[in-house]
């Protein structure tokens, strides 16, 4: 990974305010404004809106657990869908077949995925399987995944599974049909905690070796830091949050099936925001959702009526692909133009001013 | 890493075996080989000889993406949205212009030996200096915005090109030989063949090998390295796009068939050694055949687990392919 800043600036360490108003602008305004804005969209919006806001917030949720692993300690993931679609139907499928409650479920879900995460990752690493290579094998253990759940009876083949309805609210059985509103506040706990524990690991001894290991593997190999170690945490925390937003998304959609969790544009809508927002800071995924997530529903809403004034608005009628297009596009900007993201952007304006 | 050599003994026998299945499908009804085939089920048989054939195709799709590799240190992710557009393409000259799919071979490679000389000269020389996995990202964005292109043009529907030949064949012992599936066999080995002599007598084909073994030392020599490259990446992408019409004839399209040919196009790479060019045959021919006989011994539609599982096994345990030496990182 490219570094654009000093561990100084990442930690925030260089300056500790001192006096109290110091300490209140740096430390308490931005929460209090924090709170303040994410208690706002559940007061003012219903419907569509409000569901948009949830995928914002779903999208911020799983780019930061991403981000953990091929951010923060540099292992390039492509197939993060594996361990998204494992929560997914973990959950699920212990739902549908067993009975069990969705939030236990999740649980097994996410240590599911630790573990297929873990050993996945330990085999690459363990046989110098690095950079785009790593990047493919995630790539293409998704793809088992999603061919293998396609054709498994117990997971009910392409046909997919669907939520038994229960025709209610209700937290205990994490299903709030008639209101989204409890499903705003469930991921939005879910991002504080991705983006609290990503803080947490960034200024911990293990964000240190973390970042050692993005920045030169075998350098930091040679300072004796075990990187099979620390490198296999972060994928393990990184695919147990992913798969908690499986879980998330079969409880809020009501109905998964193997292309939709397993398949290719996951991995990619998931990876896409951390890097516009920019890779590897903890306020990246979030930038970047919400400067994606709306993007990509305007695009739909566009296909789906496109406004008259459009010269080829008659082309696009009911046809799919443009949020797709849009989302191709702006990648390439991205990496060409803004290779650190919105955020390394707006710091390397701020130095210049 | 990139190396293009063709000299070692593997690789001769990596072209010999080639030639030796082509040589095997047309003689195994010599006495001896037709008792022990007889004695083979029909099914496996049959898939056999459907997996070579495939599996030639495969093996010059696979040809342009190492080429590509060997020469510019690319995995083009787009590659598989490339053959797709090579599809795409064989399909429109087919409906709108009635243009039998193996003369349209003539406008669809230097169609997208163009795609690939722009695709070279805007996007990628801008990210030959940067890190490895940007040069990954940008090709996914390419592949995603021509997926997506050709699902806004020609919607999700699957098109098929059929001409009054396509369901033809003929019998050689009891196992059925589709003619179009054998004719995309042997014009992909006549190609891939011409791409090989190419390499190896011209001087421009020596300067992209020089360029593959050594990108500075090229430079130093006087070859145009950025020139070379779009060159090598033009080449790449038609091959891409001669292997998508020749299958065009027996196989339907979706804008979602390159995903599925930018795995199988990866794992026959990796297989052949990334950057060997004979190897990729070789490796094609492997693939077909894992693939036509995941088809009978896998159930449903699960054809593709094997090839993956194949590709993940391979980077895990021989990352360098099948006759690879050394390391590739």
């Amino acid at each position: 990974m490219h570094k654009t800043r000093t561990d100084q600036q990442v930690l925030g360490t260089q300056k500790i305010p001192t006096s109290s108003i110091q300490r209140y602008i740096r430390f308490t305004l931005p929460i209090l404004i924090g709170i303040t804005a994410l208690s706002v969209p559940p007061l003012f919006l219903r419907g569509y809106l409000l569901d948009v806001v949830i995928l914002i917030v779903f999208w911020s949720f799983l780019g930061s657990a991403w981000n953990l692993l091929s951010g923060l300690a540099g292992q390039f993931s492509f197939g993060h869908a594996a361990f998204f679609g494992i929560g997914a139907y973990t959950s699920t499928v212990l739902l549908v077949r067993y009975g069990i409650n969705p939030w236990v479920g999740m649980l097994f879900g996410a240590g599911l995925a630790a573990l297929a995460g873990s050993l996945l990752g330990f085999l690459c690493w363990r046989y110098g399987v690095r950079g785009p290579y790593f990047a493919l094998t995630t790539f293409a253990f998704a793809e088992v995944l999603r061919l293998f759940t396609n054709n498994w009876t117990f997971t009910n083949r392409s046909l997919g599974l669907q939520v038994p309805l229960i025709g209610g609210n209700s937290l205990l059985a994490f299903q709030f049909e008639l209101d989204k509103r409890p499903y705003y506040w469930i991921i939005v706990a879910f991002l504080l905690m991705a983006l609290g524990t990503t803080i947490f690991i960034e200024r911990s001894r293990t964000g240190y070796f973390l970042r050692a290991i993005r920045d030169d593997e075998d350098a930091a190999a040679a300072l004796g830091i075990p990187i099979m170690r620390y490198k296999i945490v972060a994928m393990a925390v990184s695919a147990a949050l992913t798969a908690m937003g499986g879980t998330f998304y079969a409880q809020y959609m009501f109905y998964i099936d193997p292309t939709i969790v397993f398949g290719a544009h996951v991995s990619v809508d998931i990876l896409m925001r951390p890097l516009v927002g920019g890779v590897g800071t903890p306020l990246g995924p979030v930038i970047g959702g919400i400067l994606l997530t709306p993007l990509g529903e305007v695009a739909r809403a566009l296909v789906r009526t496109p406004p008259e004034f459009l010269p080829f608005a008659d082309f696009i009628r009911g046809r799919s692909g443009l949020d797709g297009l849009l989302l191709g596009i702006i990648l390439i900007i991205v990496i060409l133009k803004v290779p650190q993201g919105v955020i390394g952007w707006c710091e390397y304006r701020w130095r210049q001013r | 890493m990139k190396r293009l050599s063709f000299r070692t003994w593997r690789q001769w026998i990596a072209v010999g075996s080639a030639l030796l299945s082509t040589v095997i499908l047309v003689l195994w009804f010599s006495e001896e080989l037709g008792t022990w085939w007889a004695t083979q089920n029909l099914v496996l048989r049959q898939s056999i000889v459907t997996g070579l054939l495939m599996g030639g195709v495969y093996g010059l799709a696979a040809l342009g993406l190492t080429l590509i590799f060997g020469v510019l240190g690319i995995i083009n992710f787009a590659h598989g949205t490339i053959i797709s557009m090579g599809m795409y393409l064989t399909f429109v000259l087919f409906s709108t212009y009635d243009i039998d799919p193996y003369l349209s071979l003539a406008i669809v490679a230097p169609t997208l030996f163009f795609v690939g000389i722009l695709m070279y000269r805007l996007l990628l020389r801008q990210t030959m200096t940067g890190p490895a996995h940007n040069q990954l990202l940008v090709t996914l964005g390419l592949a995603l915005i021509i997926e997506n292109i050709l699902l806004l043009v020609f919607r999700a529907d699957p098109r098929t090109v059929r001409p009054s030949y396509s369901s033809s064949g003929f019998f050689l012992g009891d196992t059925y030989i589709s003619l179009p599936r054998l004719l995309a066999f042997l014009f992909a080995l006549l190609l891939g063949v011409m791409l090989y002599t190419f390499l190896r007598t011209t001087q421009t084909g020596r300067a992209i090998r020089a360029a593959a073994q050594d990108r500075i030392g090229a430079q130093l020599v006087g070859i145009p390295v950025s020139r070379i490259e779009a060159l090598t990446l033009g080449i790449g992408t038609a091959a891409g796009g001669a292997a998508g019409t020749l299958i065009m004839p027996f196989f339907t399209v979706t804008p979602t068939t390159g995903a599925t040919f930018n795995i199988t196009a990866f794992v026959i790479v990796v297989l052949g050694g990334m950057g060997n060019v004979a190897g990729a045959v070789l490796g094609g021919l492997i693939v077909g055949l894992v693939e036509a006989l995941g088809a009978v011994f896998l159930p449903g539609s699960t054809k593709q687990i094997g090839v993956f599982l194949l590709f993940i096994l391979l980077l895990l345990f021989r990352p360098s392919g099948l006759f690879g030496r050394g390391h590739y990182a």
